[in-house]
């Protein structure tokens, strides 16, 4: 497989290792008063989609980024690879 | 040649070589050389352009093998790749080389080749007794046979199941020669090069495309070597000489012969194996054997042709019954016929072009047996329409043929070779790799390439089901048109050149009536019969039907025996053959030796070692080393007298907790945290708090993973601020690692922290004992406080020592005496260790290993690898309360689950046994005194186990239920793997020191 790195452009896979679904950089509030069941789901309740699935990438034989990179678990075919850390701070800004 | 017709039945053929009765004239052959080699012992003789099959059927070998199951006498079916039958052990030695096939393997001058899986010998193997045995042997025999008791199958079944039936041994010899890997990129890969492959290189060659042009044969030309059409005015294989001429003259084409495409990948990648060294006796000096090449590639187009099917009938597998196809690349590539009087039995037209070919190059045609009542007539030789070949005849070769002629009568013919024409399945191997999935073509009657073929692939010629040349060559042109253009580049107007267009139907025809012991599979040995069995004992799927009968599922994926199979299914189920469907094919295409895939990542680099700074001084002090991740550290250093390793690792704790000791311990993870708001960061990353850690000192700290168990431990030092130094375990600082960045990119892009590991950087020594102090006196520059008073426990600080290098200090033990770890740029590592060496002369500063170091820590009692084990909580390590609950942390809310906070929870004890002298070790479990030995009764287990010098007996840390109250009871810790039964006393983890008195002195 070849990941379009946003910096550094086509790497081969091999240079990254994946630790999955995406949905791990929505990490619950400790403070939240069902914080108990949040973290349940949060740390054990996946989809499994067939079809585009958002996942995490960790570019270890490279700039140590994480990656959001979007591909179809059916094709392997990848329409989009974001760097984690601007996904997390998208997510984070005020609406 | 002189027409011979007339001396006989078996017309004699001229000897164009002498010694080579079977040679023919013509070919594609350099006679001018001759090459000696030899087969099982015996010397024969051929010449380059042979392979080992063509030149022994040359010397009128016929038998080359023995089957994997019954032990039949076997020859080439094939003359290709594909081949099920002919395999040899090639070359001797070191570089002996099982299962390979004679029908690729180039000749060379001394070629050693051997038979296998036979016993004495090729010619009577005793083993043959499996084929009379047959009855009993059939599908799913081994299943049905061998189930009980499961014990015998390892002992008995395997060995002499393995034995009886198999393939070639390996030398057991390390490989000699080098093998290596690749990367390469292109516009366009042409798998094949046959008329489309050919074609379409030239017209993407000629467009100034980066072109690879990919064929595993020694010659390109696929089978236009084979055959005698001509395209414009030049015979085919002349043309194809003079393109790779041309390719070979544009510099964006990369021609590369003797390369197979094993697989497609994802993202256009393309796995390729370049065979360099195959056709030498060894490889040239310098250059690999094999190379596994990784092709990047734009577009792709699959050229790899088509394979003939045999028919099948009784005794379809004797010597001498091969592809009629075949015989014809034997015939007009290799000038070798198979025997000199042959017969075609065919179900279509090509088999009367072998027919005809062979007729021309002087063989004596016995007969053309074709299925169709409406067969096609000739001249030269007897046409039977509308008959059947039902039996053969011949021990180790072929000798008769019966036949059943159209009007019901029966006839034998005598013929050494009989070629069979099924008719040809395209080749669509490479379009499954992916998520193809082929379609059923009824005009050919066969399956072609379908379903959604890997991205960028497009398929040309006979592998597209284009069967004539003239359709071969311009669906090759145009894939290459289209491809280039949709990459931007310009081809020339068509000017593809002529060649025949004769429109191809195939009739199917897949076995004769009353065929049983009719081989589909020859390399597997599954017959008509097993394919009935399966489908009585209800394995009808077609993915059943493979694994119950292990049809197709040999080292040739079945390339000539599924289609039969899937059509005997098929009738039988009363179904068509596309309604069955049909297995996948995977890579590789081919089989592929380990040593390719390997590449130069075999011994030391297969497995690299770190070394640590001080390594070179361990070496000189004869250290004995021990693999800790990926580093090599000192276990212990053995001083003269000393026999046994307890001896150097009692004497080294002891002179530790005495005086002085130095350990390497540069292999803790190192990971160097830097912002304004790195507490904010640790205390995330951390169960414990470190928002109010003061600069210059230092705290142990825990980290949980997100379901709130251990990860790993360690410290973190603050030395400004903004600086933090933390350590993670030597196992865990890659994953530790990877972890902190999740955190810090993912959870709290916000925060202004950075990581980055320093492991590799800093040299750190643990200086451990109750002289650590003076000792350090020594080095460390004056100008520095190390007083109790100035340095105390768990202090930090950036120090210089030796009179100006940059270092610093850490006041940490892991050992429970006074201790201190120093770290300086690792370019000083070596330096530093001896002068600590030297400088600890007066103190008789010992330098202890990584038994010392495991043995100080069980007795202090402080974890490791094996109670951070990946199932333990800070609860169960007796840790539980460094979890805050003030503040967020990983794991903080899923460590509070009641399943991890039961009642009779294990907790971290620690144990010694009652009689001093016994043993005690780890993995064994803990039950009561008396009673049941057996998992419901289980307690605990020990974890740690080392025999303590401080106590004169063995210890153990141990998990245990409800352990905590548990101090001073005595349990039983059994070990029925080592057959252990020994009575413990638990108590404190804490063997020594448990006030902690020593390491704050």
């Amino acid at each position: 497989m070849i990941i379009d790195h946003p910096l550094f452009g086509p790497r081969d896979a091999s240079e990254f290792v994946y630790l999955g679904d995406a949905s791990l950089m929505d990490r619950p509030d400790w403070k939240s008063e069902t914080a108990a069941q949040d973290f349940h789901a949060y740390a054990y309740l996946r989809d499994n989609p067939a079809g585009p699935h958002r996942e995490l990438w960790f570019h270890e034989g490279g700039d140590r980024s994480w990656l959001v990179i979007t591909r179809d678990t059916v094709t392997h075919e990848i329409t989009r690879v974001e760097l984690a850390r601007d996904v997390a701070r998208k997510q984070r800004a005020p609406q | 040649m002189k027409d011979t017709s007339a001396e006989g039945d078996v017309r004699q053929i001229e000897p164009a070589s002498p010694g080579q009765p079977n040679r023919l004239p013509g070919g594609r052959l350099d006679r001018a050389t001759t090459l000696p080699f030899t087969f099982d012992g015996k010397a024969y003789s051929g010449h380059p352009g042979d392979t080992l099959a063509s030149a022994l059927l040359a010397n009128g070998v016929r038998l080359m093998g023995r089957s994997f199951k019954y032990h039949r006498p076997r020859g080439p079916l094939t003359a290709g790749s594909e081949e099920p039958n002919a395999l040899v052990e090639l070359r001797s030695g070191a570089r002996r080389e099982p299962n390979t096939r004679a029908t690729t393997a180039e000749l060379y001058h001394g070629l050693v080749a051997t038979s296998q899986n036979r016993w004495p010998s090729l010619r009577f193997d005793a083993m043959a007794i499996n084929d009379r045995l047959s009855p009993f042997l059939t599908a799913g025999f081994y299943y049905k046979t061998f189930m009980w008791p499961a014990s015998f199958w390892e002992k008995l079944y395997e060995p002499i199941i393995r034995r009886a039936a198999g393939l070639g041994a390996l030398s057991m010899k390390p490989d000699p020669d080098e093998y290596d890997k690749g990367f390469k990129h292109c516009d366009l890969l042409v798998i094949g090069s046959g008329p489309a492959g050919m074609m379409a290189a030239l017209t993407a060659g000629r467009s100034g495309a980066d072109v690879i042009l990919a064929d595993e044969d020694f010659e390109m030309g696929g089978r236009l070597l084979s055959e005698t059409f001509s395209i414009a005015d030049q015979s085919g294989a002349d043309w194809a000489a003079q393109t790779v001429a041309e390719l070979s003259s544009l510099p964006n084409v990369r021609l590369m012969p003797r390369t197979t495409i094993i697989g497609a990948f994802d993202h256009g990648i393309y796995g390729a194996v370049e065979r360099l060294g195959d056709h030498l006796a060894q490889p040239a000096q310098g250059t690999p054997r094999q190379v596994l090449w990784r092709l990047t590639t734009k577009r792709t187009i699959l050229a790899a042709g088509a394979t003939e099917r045999p028919i099948v009938f009784n005794n379809n597998d004797r010597p001498g019954i091969m592809g009629a196809a075949a015989l014809r690349t034997y015939a007009n590539r290799f000038a070798v016929t198979a025997a000199p009087r042959v017969a075609i039995f065919t179900c279509n037209d090509d088999g009367h072009r072998s027919a005809a070919d062979l007729h021309a190059k002087g063989v004596k045609i016995a007969a053309v047996i074709d299925t169709r009542p409406d067969a096609p007539r000739a001249t030269d030789y007897e046409v039977l329409a509308g008959a059947k070949v039902t039996d053969t005849r011949g021990r180790l070769g072929l000798t008769f043929a019966e036949i059943a002629l159209a009007d019901g009568a029966a006839r034998t013919i005598e013929v050494g070779a009989l070629g069979m024409a099924g008719g040809w399945n395209p080749n669509v191997h490479l379009t499954c790799h992916q998520r193809g999935r082929p379609v059923w073509d009824d005009a050919i009657a066969a399956f072609v390439p379908g379903g959604t073929l890997p991205p960028g692939m497009v398929v040309a010629g006979a592998a597209a089901g284009a069967l004539s040349t003239h359709g071969a060559l311009s669906q090759g042109a145009e894939a290459a048109s289209a491809a280039v253009s949709e990459l931007g580049n310009r081809t020339d107007p068509d000017n593809l050149p002529e060649a025949e267009d004769a429109p191809v139907a195939q009739t199917p025809f897949w076995y004769v009536t009353g065929a049983d012991r009719a081989w589909l599979d020859q390399q597997n040995d599954v017959t008509v019969k097993d394919v009935k069995l399966s489908h009585r004992e209800g394995f009808r799927a077609v993915e059943h039907l493979k694994r119950y009968t292990t049809l197709g599922m040999a080292t040739d994926q079945g390339k000539t025996s599924n289609m039969a199979g899937l059509a005997i299914m098929a009738e039988l189920a009363g179904k068509t053959i596309p309604g069955l469907g049909t297995t996948m094919f995977r890579p590789p295409y081919t089989p592929v030796p380990i040593a390719t895939f390997a590449g130069r990542i075999k011994g030391r680099a297969f497995h690299p070692t770190r070394l640590t700074p001080s390594h070179y001084w361990a070496k000189e002090q004869g250290a004995v080393f021990v693999e800790v991740g990926n580093w090599l550290r000192a276990q212990w250093f053995p001083e003269p007298g000393e026999t046994h390793w307890r001896q150097s690792v009692d004497r080294e704790v002891a002179a530790t907790r005495a005086s002085v000791g130095i350990c390497d311990c540069t292999t803790l993870g190192k990971i160097d945290v830097q912002g304004t708001d790195a507490a904010v960061f640790l205390n995330l990353i951390y169960a414990n708090g470190f928002a109010k850690l003061p600069v210059g000192r230092v705290r142990y700290g825990l980290m949980l993973r997100e379901d709130g168990i251990a990860l790993d431990d360690g410290t973190a030092a603050r030395l400004a601020e903004d600086h933090f130094i933390v350590t993670t375990t030597t196992a865990n600082a890659g994953k530790v690692y990877q972890h902190m960045e999740f955190v810090r990119q993912c959870l709290v892009p916000d925060l202004d922290v950075q990581l980055i590991s320093t492991t590799e950087a800093w040299a750190q020594y643990a200086v451990a004992g109750p002289n650590s102090r003076a000792l350090l006196r020594k080095v460390v520059d004056p100008a520095f406080d190390i007083s109790n008073e100035g340095f105390p426990f768990m202090a930090c600080g950036e120090v210089t020592i030796c009179g100006g290098l940059r270092a610093r200090l850490f006041r940490i033990s892991f050992s429970g005496e006074l201790a201190y770890e120093l770290a300086v740029p690792a370019r000083y590592g070596d330096a530093l260790m001896r002068r600590l060496m030297a400088a600890g002369q007066d103190f008789d500063v010992t330098p202890y290993g990584t038994e010392a170091l495991g043995v100080m820590r069980i007795e202090k009692g402080h974890v490791a690898g094996n109670e951070l084990n990946g199932t333990t909580t800070a609860a169960n390590l007796g840790l539980g309360r460094m979890v805050s609950k003030k503040k967020d942390c990983i794991g903080s809310i899923l460590s509070e689950r009641d399943g991890l906070n039961a009642p009779d929870d294990l907790r971290l004890v620690g144990l010694k046994p009652v009689d001093p002298s016994a043993k005690i070790t780890a993995g064994g479990h803990l039950m009561a005194t008396d009673g049941p030995v057996d998992a419901a009764h289980d307690q605990g287990y020990v974890t740690s186990a080392a025999f303590s010098p401080t106590m004169g007996s063995m210890i153990g840390l141990a998990f245990l239920r409800r352990g905590a109250d548990r101090l001073g009871e005595r349990l039983r810790l059994v070990s029925p793997l080592t057959d252990l039964t020994v009575e413990v006393e638990i108590c404190s983890a804490h063997f020594v020191d448990p006030e902690g008195v020593r390491l704050r002195a």
